[in-house]
């Protein structure tokens, strides 16, 4: 019986390996999903058949409980709050490998010798950082606190303080495993130490926290499977722990920064003062040196004025960004990409790595309206094809756009790859006002000669525009 | 076992990462939420827990590891499911 199990589990494993092979192209990826479902459910019935497993109806129940929530939340969950459901998931996955490793702990406490003692505190110490930083992310997505990064003085000794008391107690509990005091510590202070390595994260560093949460909650799995003697928990948890490190170096790389920048830089708080005047400068241009002498004045339009233009555009670049999430643009704005291929004009998206609040956000959106997935172009691919671009709309996106990284050195985001669109014939921008991104940095980009700024709601901007257009 | 759980450990981290690779930032999204739900894998080691049938502590946290786990599989291949079927190729 138990090599039938074990079999069960090599299936399984190969099915999730063959599942993540698939993902590498949108017309395989179903397969690849449905054959990982399959996987997960033929280890879920062998383990039920393991000799130890007796209570099937605390199991049975458990399951319901646990299908009927997640079907929910699957089902009821919003495309643009995506990011939310994937932070939640990564935590209760974070949870479900540390409750395990704290049932383990509570069965065996009275014959646990080093060996297992570590593996079960790695399980809580990685299981619960994983549940209670994912929290925090959810809450900053959801915006059920700030998203601004919270700092305060000494904030990175407490932590290490935090990190280097866990491994003392982890060092204590190999030899005391008897010691359930030291047990609770140790989830209370992995708690504790989740949430404040996130804290002082800012909201537009999401696609980072959020890939490395993911990476957490793989490990934390891996971790449970060392305790258990399990391989597929080890397969596994290590095939999602890799996933979540290489987006979380994509993500890193897309904004030119390294991990441990993102993770101690408290980035995005609002202390950057904007170098460049507000609008209303144009009067005493020549005194403020950040904005180029030619285009001291942002000019602004209509868009009735920009329909114009569009009537006129032989080829489109859309950049989304987070304010179309926000502003729940992305059907008004497949409707007008329509409107403008109607008359005859080539139309696609651009997207930056970062765009959006987690890796692929904007992709996922579009997909949603309908856009067809190969109109959806990564920024290396489609950067060079600015320059022979009439029109570049750009929505609700700020710093992935702004060529201050090319040429400001003094800019924070310096060296950060952007979408090239000031290189096209005529930019507009939808905005809602004058006020700069997440990182409180100007974008000169509004400045330019080239650049029409359409201030006003997204989605309200985008109909009108295709209103225009009829 | 332990030398040999490592060993799986490091390969398949490596192995991970070779397919992870290839994955094109289109369904980075997907990606995220389909690991999430392989991750609820966890879900094998929390029937273990649950199902001793030994009264006490350890069976409840079982129980809970259970509705968790479960939550994060069906929720995770659910979401990811519903997710790549809007992901349709243009007119060509």
């Amino acid at each position: 019986m138990d090599q039938l199990i074990q079999f069960s589990y090599l299936l399984a494993s190969v099915s999730f390996i063959l599942g993540l092979k698939f993902l590498s192209s949108p017309e395989t990826a179903p397969r690849g999903m449905l054959l990982s479902q399959g996987g997960m459910f033929i280890a879920v019935v062998a383990t039920l058949l393991n000799y130890g497993v007796v209570s099937y109806g605390m199991i049975l129940s458990g399951v319901i409980i646990g299908a009927a929530l997640g079907a929910v939340m699957a089902t009821k969950i919003k495309m643009t709050d995506m990011p939310q459901m994937v932070a939640l998931l990564n935590g209760f996955g974070g949870l479900a490998s540390a409750l395990v490793g704290a049932a383990e702990f509570f069965r065996s406490q009275s014959n646990l010798t080093a060996y297992p003692m570590i593996t079960i505190a790695l399980t809580i110490l990685i299981g619960m950082v994983t549940l209670t930083g994912s929290l925090v992310a959810f809450a900053k997505l959801q915006e059920l606190m700030k998203g601004a990064p919270i700092i305060f003085p000494f904030q990175h000794g407490l932590n290490f303080l935090f990190f280097i008391s866990t491994l003392a107690l982890i060092g204590y509990l190999a030899f005391m495993p008897a010691a359930t005091p030291a047990f609770w510590a140790l989830v209370a202070i992995s708690s504790l130490l989740g949430i404040l390595v996130v804290i002082p994260i800012g909201g537009g560093d999401m696609p980072v926290v959020i890939s490395l949460l993911n990476s957490y909650s793989g490990m934390a799995a891996a971790a449970s499977g060392f305790i258990l003697n399990n391989n597929v928990l080890i397969i596994s948890g290590s095939l999602v722990g890799s996933a979540g490190i290489i987006l979380s170096q994509l993500m890193c790389k897309a904004m030119n920064r390294s991990l441990t920048n993102v993770l101690f830089g408290g980035f995005g708080q609002v202390t950057a003062a904007p170098k460049t005047p507000p609008v209303s400068a144009g009067s005493d241009g020549g005194s403020k040196p950040a904005v180029p002498e030619a285009a001291p004045e942002v000019r602004s339009g209509t868009p009735q004025e920009a329909a114009e233009f569009f009537k006129k555009a032989k080829s489109v670049i859309i950049v989304p960004g987070y304010g179309m999430a926000v502003a729940q643009a992305q059907h008004t704005v497949k409707d007008l990409a329509e409107r403008l291929e109607k008359q005859g004009t080539e139309v696609r998206y651009a997207i930056h790595p970062v765009a959006g609040r987690m890796p692929g956000h904007m992709n996922v959106l579009l997909a949603e309206a309908n856009v067809p997935y190969d109109k959806l172009i990564d920024m290396d691919e489609i950067n060079d094809d600015f320059e022979d671009t009439d029109v570049s709309l750009v929505i609700g996106a700020n710093d992935v756009v702004n060529p201050g990284a090319d040429t400001d050195p003094e800019s924070p985001i310096y060296g950060m790859p952007i979408l090239h669109v000031d290189r096209s014939k005529l930019v507009m921008v939808l905005k809602r006002s004058m006020k700069p991104g997440f990182a409180g940095i100007e974008n000169e980009l509004f400045y330019k000669p080239n650049t029409m700024m359409i201030f006003g709601d997204a989605k309200g901007t985008v109909e009108q525009m295709a209103e225009a257009l009829k | 076992m332990l030398i040999f759980s490592i060993t799986l450990f490091v390969l398949a981290t490596f192995l991970g990462y070779e397919l992870i690779s290839r994955v094109p930032p289109l369904l980075h999204t997907p990606l995220m939420s389909g690991a999430n739900a392989i991750s609820g894998i966890t879900l094998v080691g929390a029937v273990l827990a649950a199902g001793t049938g030994e009264a006490g502590i350890s069976s409840t946290l079982g129980f809970l590891a259970v509705i968790f786990a479960t939550i994060n599989v069906v929720g995770g291949f659910m979401v990811t499911s519903r997710m790549l079927k809007m992901f349709k190729k243009g007119p060509r």
